[in-house]
């Protein structure tokens, strides 16, 4: 019904050529459902073009099946990147492939969000999920920053804060590859100046960012997407933590370095007027 | 293999019954209520399996082994009843095993201990503690007799006892939790929330009980059919009206106007979902279900409609 009216023909295309087994119903064993995949990501499809005109480096890195782990740094403010990673993943990796997010707690008990979400695959981040979804050689999308990353201010943008462990551990006890990426813009599209604390805690989300012109509503700025070749690491995850935080700490230097690639790119991008004016990264 | 079936005359005990008879058993049951037209080869006793009657059985014809299902799960009975029911049944037969040298037991409990939270994984193992205890307190008593069949495995060891987890029965019997909750045309849901369901025709059902005693079993395992649907398809595919309900509302809604009446606990069973993984049992014993899902939905949905 609803797809009728949305549905785009490239999205319609990716989602065909998705790895994932869809039965009769056009559902996996994880509920997700082939018609909402492709009504979901039509509506992101034109974000994805058109409003933050997202372009893609180091696509080919991202691995054509088996699992895999795509981890990267999260923007202040809502998860603008972690759609636009999905949607990149879907339109722009050949293959495409399904980036299921972690996803933080509490969207699971919002009416709808949770309904979606459990549809087109983006689950509560449980290592029991990851594990599952890992055995099952899917495409994980995990933000090691969590919440802390989405909780950023503006003046701290593209600081990376303390990352997790727990997907290193995950990663090599099921002989996971990582595919570093950053994802540029996020941080310019919602500058977050304050947090609404006392309100979320009544709607039980981690935060409520507020930007300078009060909504939280990303504004139109052109987004990179950069990912590095994947990286191994030996071990069954039984590692001290010593060992499994100099693996983690290898993943956020790479992050980093694209990071500083990223903006780099982006300075250049402006001075030669390839994106537009408005969008500048004043540091 | 002489059987003996506690709460024979459920709909589930009728069918693994006559599937026990089918592969040349010798089958006795033991249940408070009628089943009148029991096969001939079936030896009932009528009585309460806490009673001195059902002990005599276990004295007189020497079980080689017992399948448990008399339990209480109506939620709207008594609380009190249904624990001595659930619980003090549990020991009793626990304890007759034991005395009486049964050389199998099979306890069959639901999928649902696990419970339905909004941080719960999708396709629990049997590795996980049941929740259900938190998440829907109803179900506190059932949990309890569950872990408690469970320690018979180390308090009598001798005693090869095995506790399913089966996923909800579904079929033309119409009998169970889901059969109640999908029994009315319309069936309440609460509005932005569509889990998934897991359920098993109670054929595959009554299969699996008999497999798990002829593969002699020891342990836990939860008992899965086909894969899980979301739960608006399922009311649609049997032929029902999905009705939300904003959450607020639901549980005033539910036992008026013509919808189920759940207790109020349920909500979250029908706002998350309770999804287990059955590869463990069937590894353990080759176990394929016969019915997939819209086989299984169909048979429930085409005895209802002879019905109306």
């Amino acid at each position: 019904m609803m797809r009728r009216w949305v549905a785009d023909d490239e999205v319609e295309a990716a989602v065909d050529r998705l790895d994932i087994p869809f039965n009769r119903y056009g559902l996996d064993p994880y509920g997700i459902s082939r018609d909402h995949l492709v009504t979901f990501f039509s509506m992101l499809a034109p974000f994805y073009r058109n409003y933050f005109k997202v372009r893609v480096f180091g696509a080919e890195h991202i691995p054509d099946a088996g699992r895999t782990m795509m981890i990267g740094n999260h923007s202040g403010g809502l998860p603008v990147d972690g759609a636009m990673v999905l949607t990149s993943l879907l339109l722009d990796a050949t293959p495409p492939r399904l980036g299921q997010g972690m996803v933080e707690k509490f969207a699971n008990r919002w009416p709808f969000v949770s309904h979606w979400f459990s549809r087109v695959g983006q689950f509560t981040g449980l290592p029991e999920h990851a594990e599952r979804l890992l055995n099952d050689e899917r495409c994980l999308m995990v933000f090691p920053e969590g919440a802390r990353g989405t909780g950023k201010l503006y003046k701290d943008r593209y600081q990376l804060v303390r990352f997790g462990t727990g997907f290193m551990r995950l990663a090599l006890s099921t002989n996971t590859p990582i595919v570093p990426f950053a994802f540029i813009g996020g941080e310019e599209a919602i500058p977050t100046i304050l947090h609404l604390k006392r309100l979320a805690r009544m709607v039980k989300a981690p935060y409520i960012p507020i930007s300078p012109y009060i909504l939280p509503v990303p504004l139109p700025i052109s987004c990179q997407i950069f990912y590095s070749e994947p990286m191994e690491f030996e071990g069954d995850g039984t590692e001290t933590d010593e060992v499994v935080l100099g693996y983690v700490d290898q993943v956020r230097r790479r992050i980093e370095s694209l990071i500083d690639e990223g903006r780099q790119w982006r300075r250049d991008a402006l001075d030669k007027g390839i994106i537009g004016a408005g969008e500048e990264d004043k540091s | 293999m002489k059987v003996l079936i506690t709460g024979i005359s459920s709909r589930l005990g009728r069918m693994v019954a006559l599937e026990l008879l089918d592969g040349d058993h010798q089958v006795l049951g033991i249940d408070r209520r009628h089943w009148p037209d029991a096969p001939s080869g079936i030896e009932m006793v009528r009585a309460d399996i806490r009673k001195r009657p059902a002990e005599d059985v276990f004295r007189k014809s020497r079980p080689d082994a017992v399948i448990h299902l008399a339990t209480v799960t109506h939620l709207s009975r008594r609380t009190e009843d249904r624990q001595r029911i659930n619980l003090v049944g549990t020991r009793t037969i626990i304890e007759h095993c034991a005395t009486y040298g049964v050389g199998q037991a099979v306890f069959v409990g639901r999928h649902t201990y696990y419970g339905a939270d909004a941080e719960s994984p999708l396709y629990h193992t049997e590795a996980e503690p049941p929740m259900a205890v938190t998440t829907y307190p109803e179900l506190a008593d059932l949990v309890a007799a569950d872990l408690f069949a469970g320690s018979a495995l180390w308090r009598v060891p001798e005693l090869d006892t095995v506790v399913l987890r089966m996923a909800y029965l579904l079929g033309p019997s119409r009998a169970g939790t889901l059969a109640a909750y999908l029994g009315g045309q319309r069936v309440p849901t609460v509005l932005g929330f569509d889990p998934l369901f897991q359920f098993i025709h109670e054929k595959d059902a009554a299969r699996a009980i008999v497999l798990a005693l002829s593969k002699r079993l020891r342990g836990v395992f939860n008992v899965t059919g086909p894969p899980p649907v979301p739960l608006s398809l399922l009311i649609k595919a049997t032929g029902r009206k999905n009705l939300p309900v904003l959450e607020p509302f639901f549980n005033g809604f539910t036992g008026r106007f013509g919808l189920p009446s759940l207790p109020p606990g349920a909500v979250n069973h029908v706002k998350y979902p309770v999804v287990v993984d059955g590869a463990a049992f069937r590894e353990a014993t080759g176990f394929e279900p016969d019915f997939d899902e819209i086989q299984t939905m169909e048979a429930f949905a085409a005895v209802d409609d002879r019905w109306r």
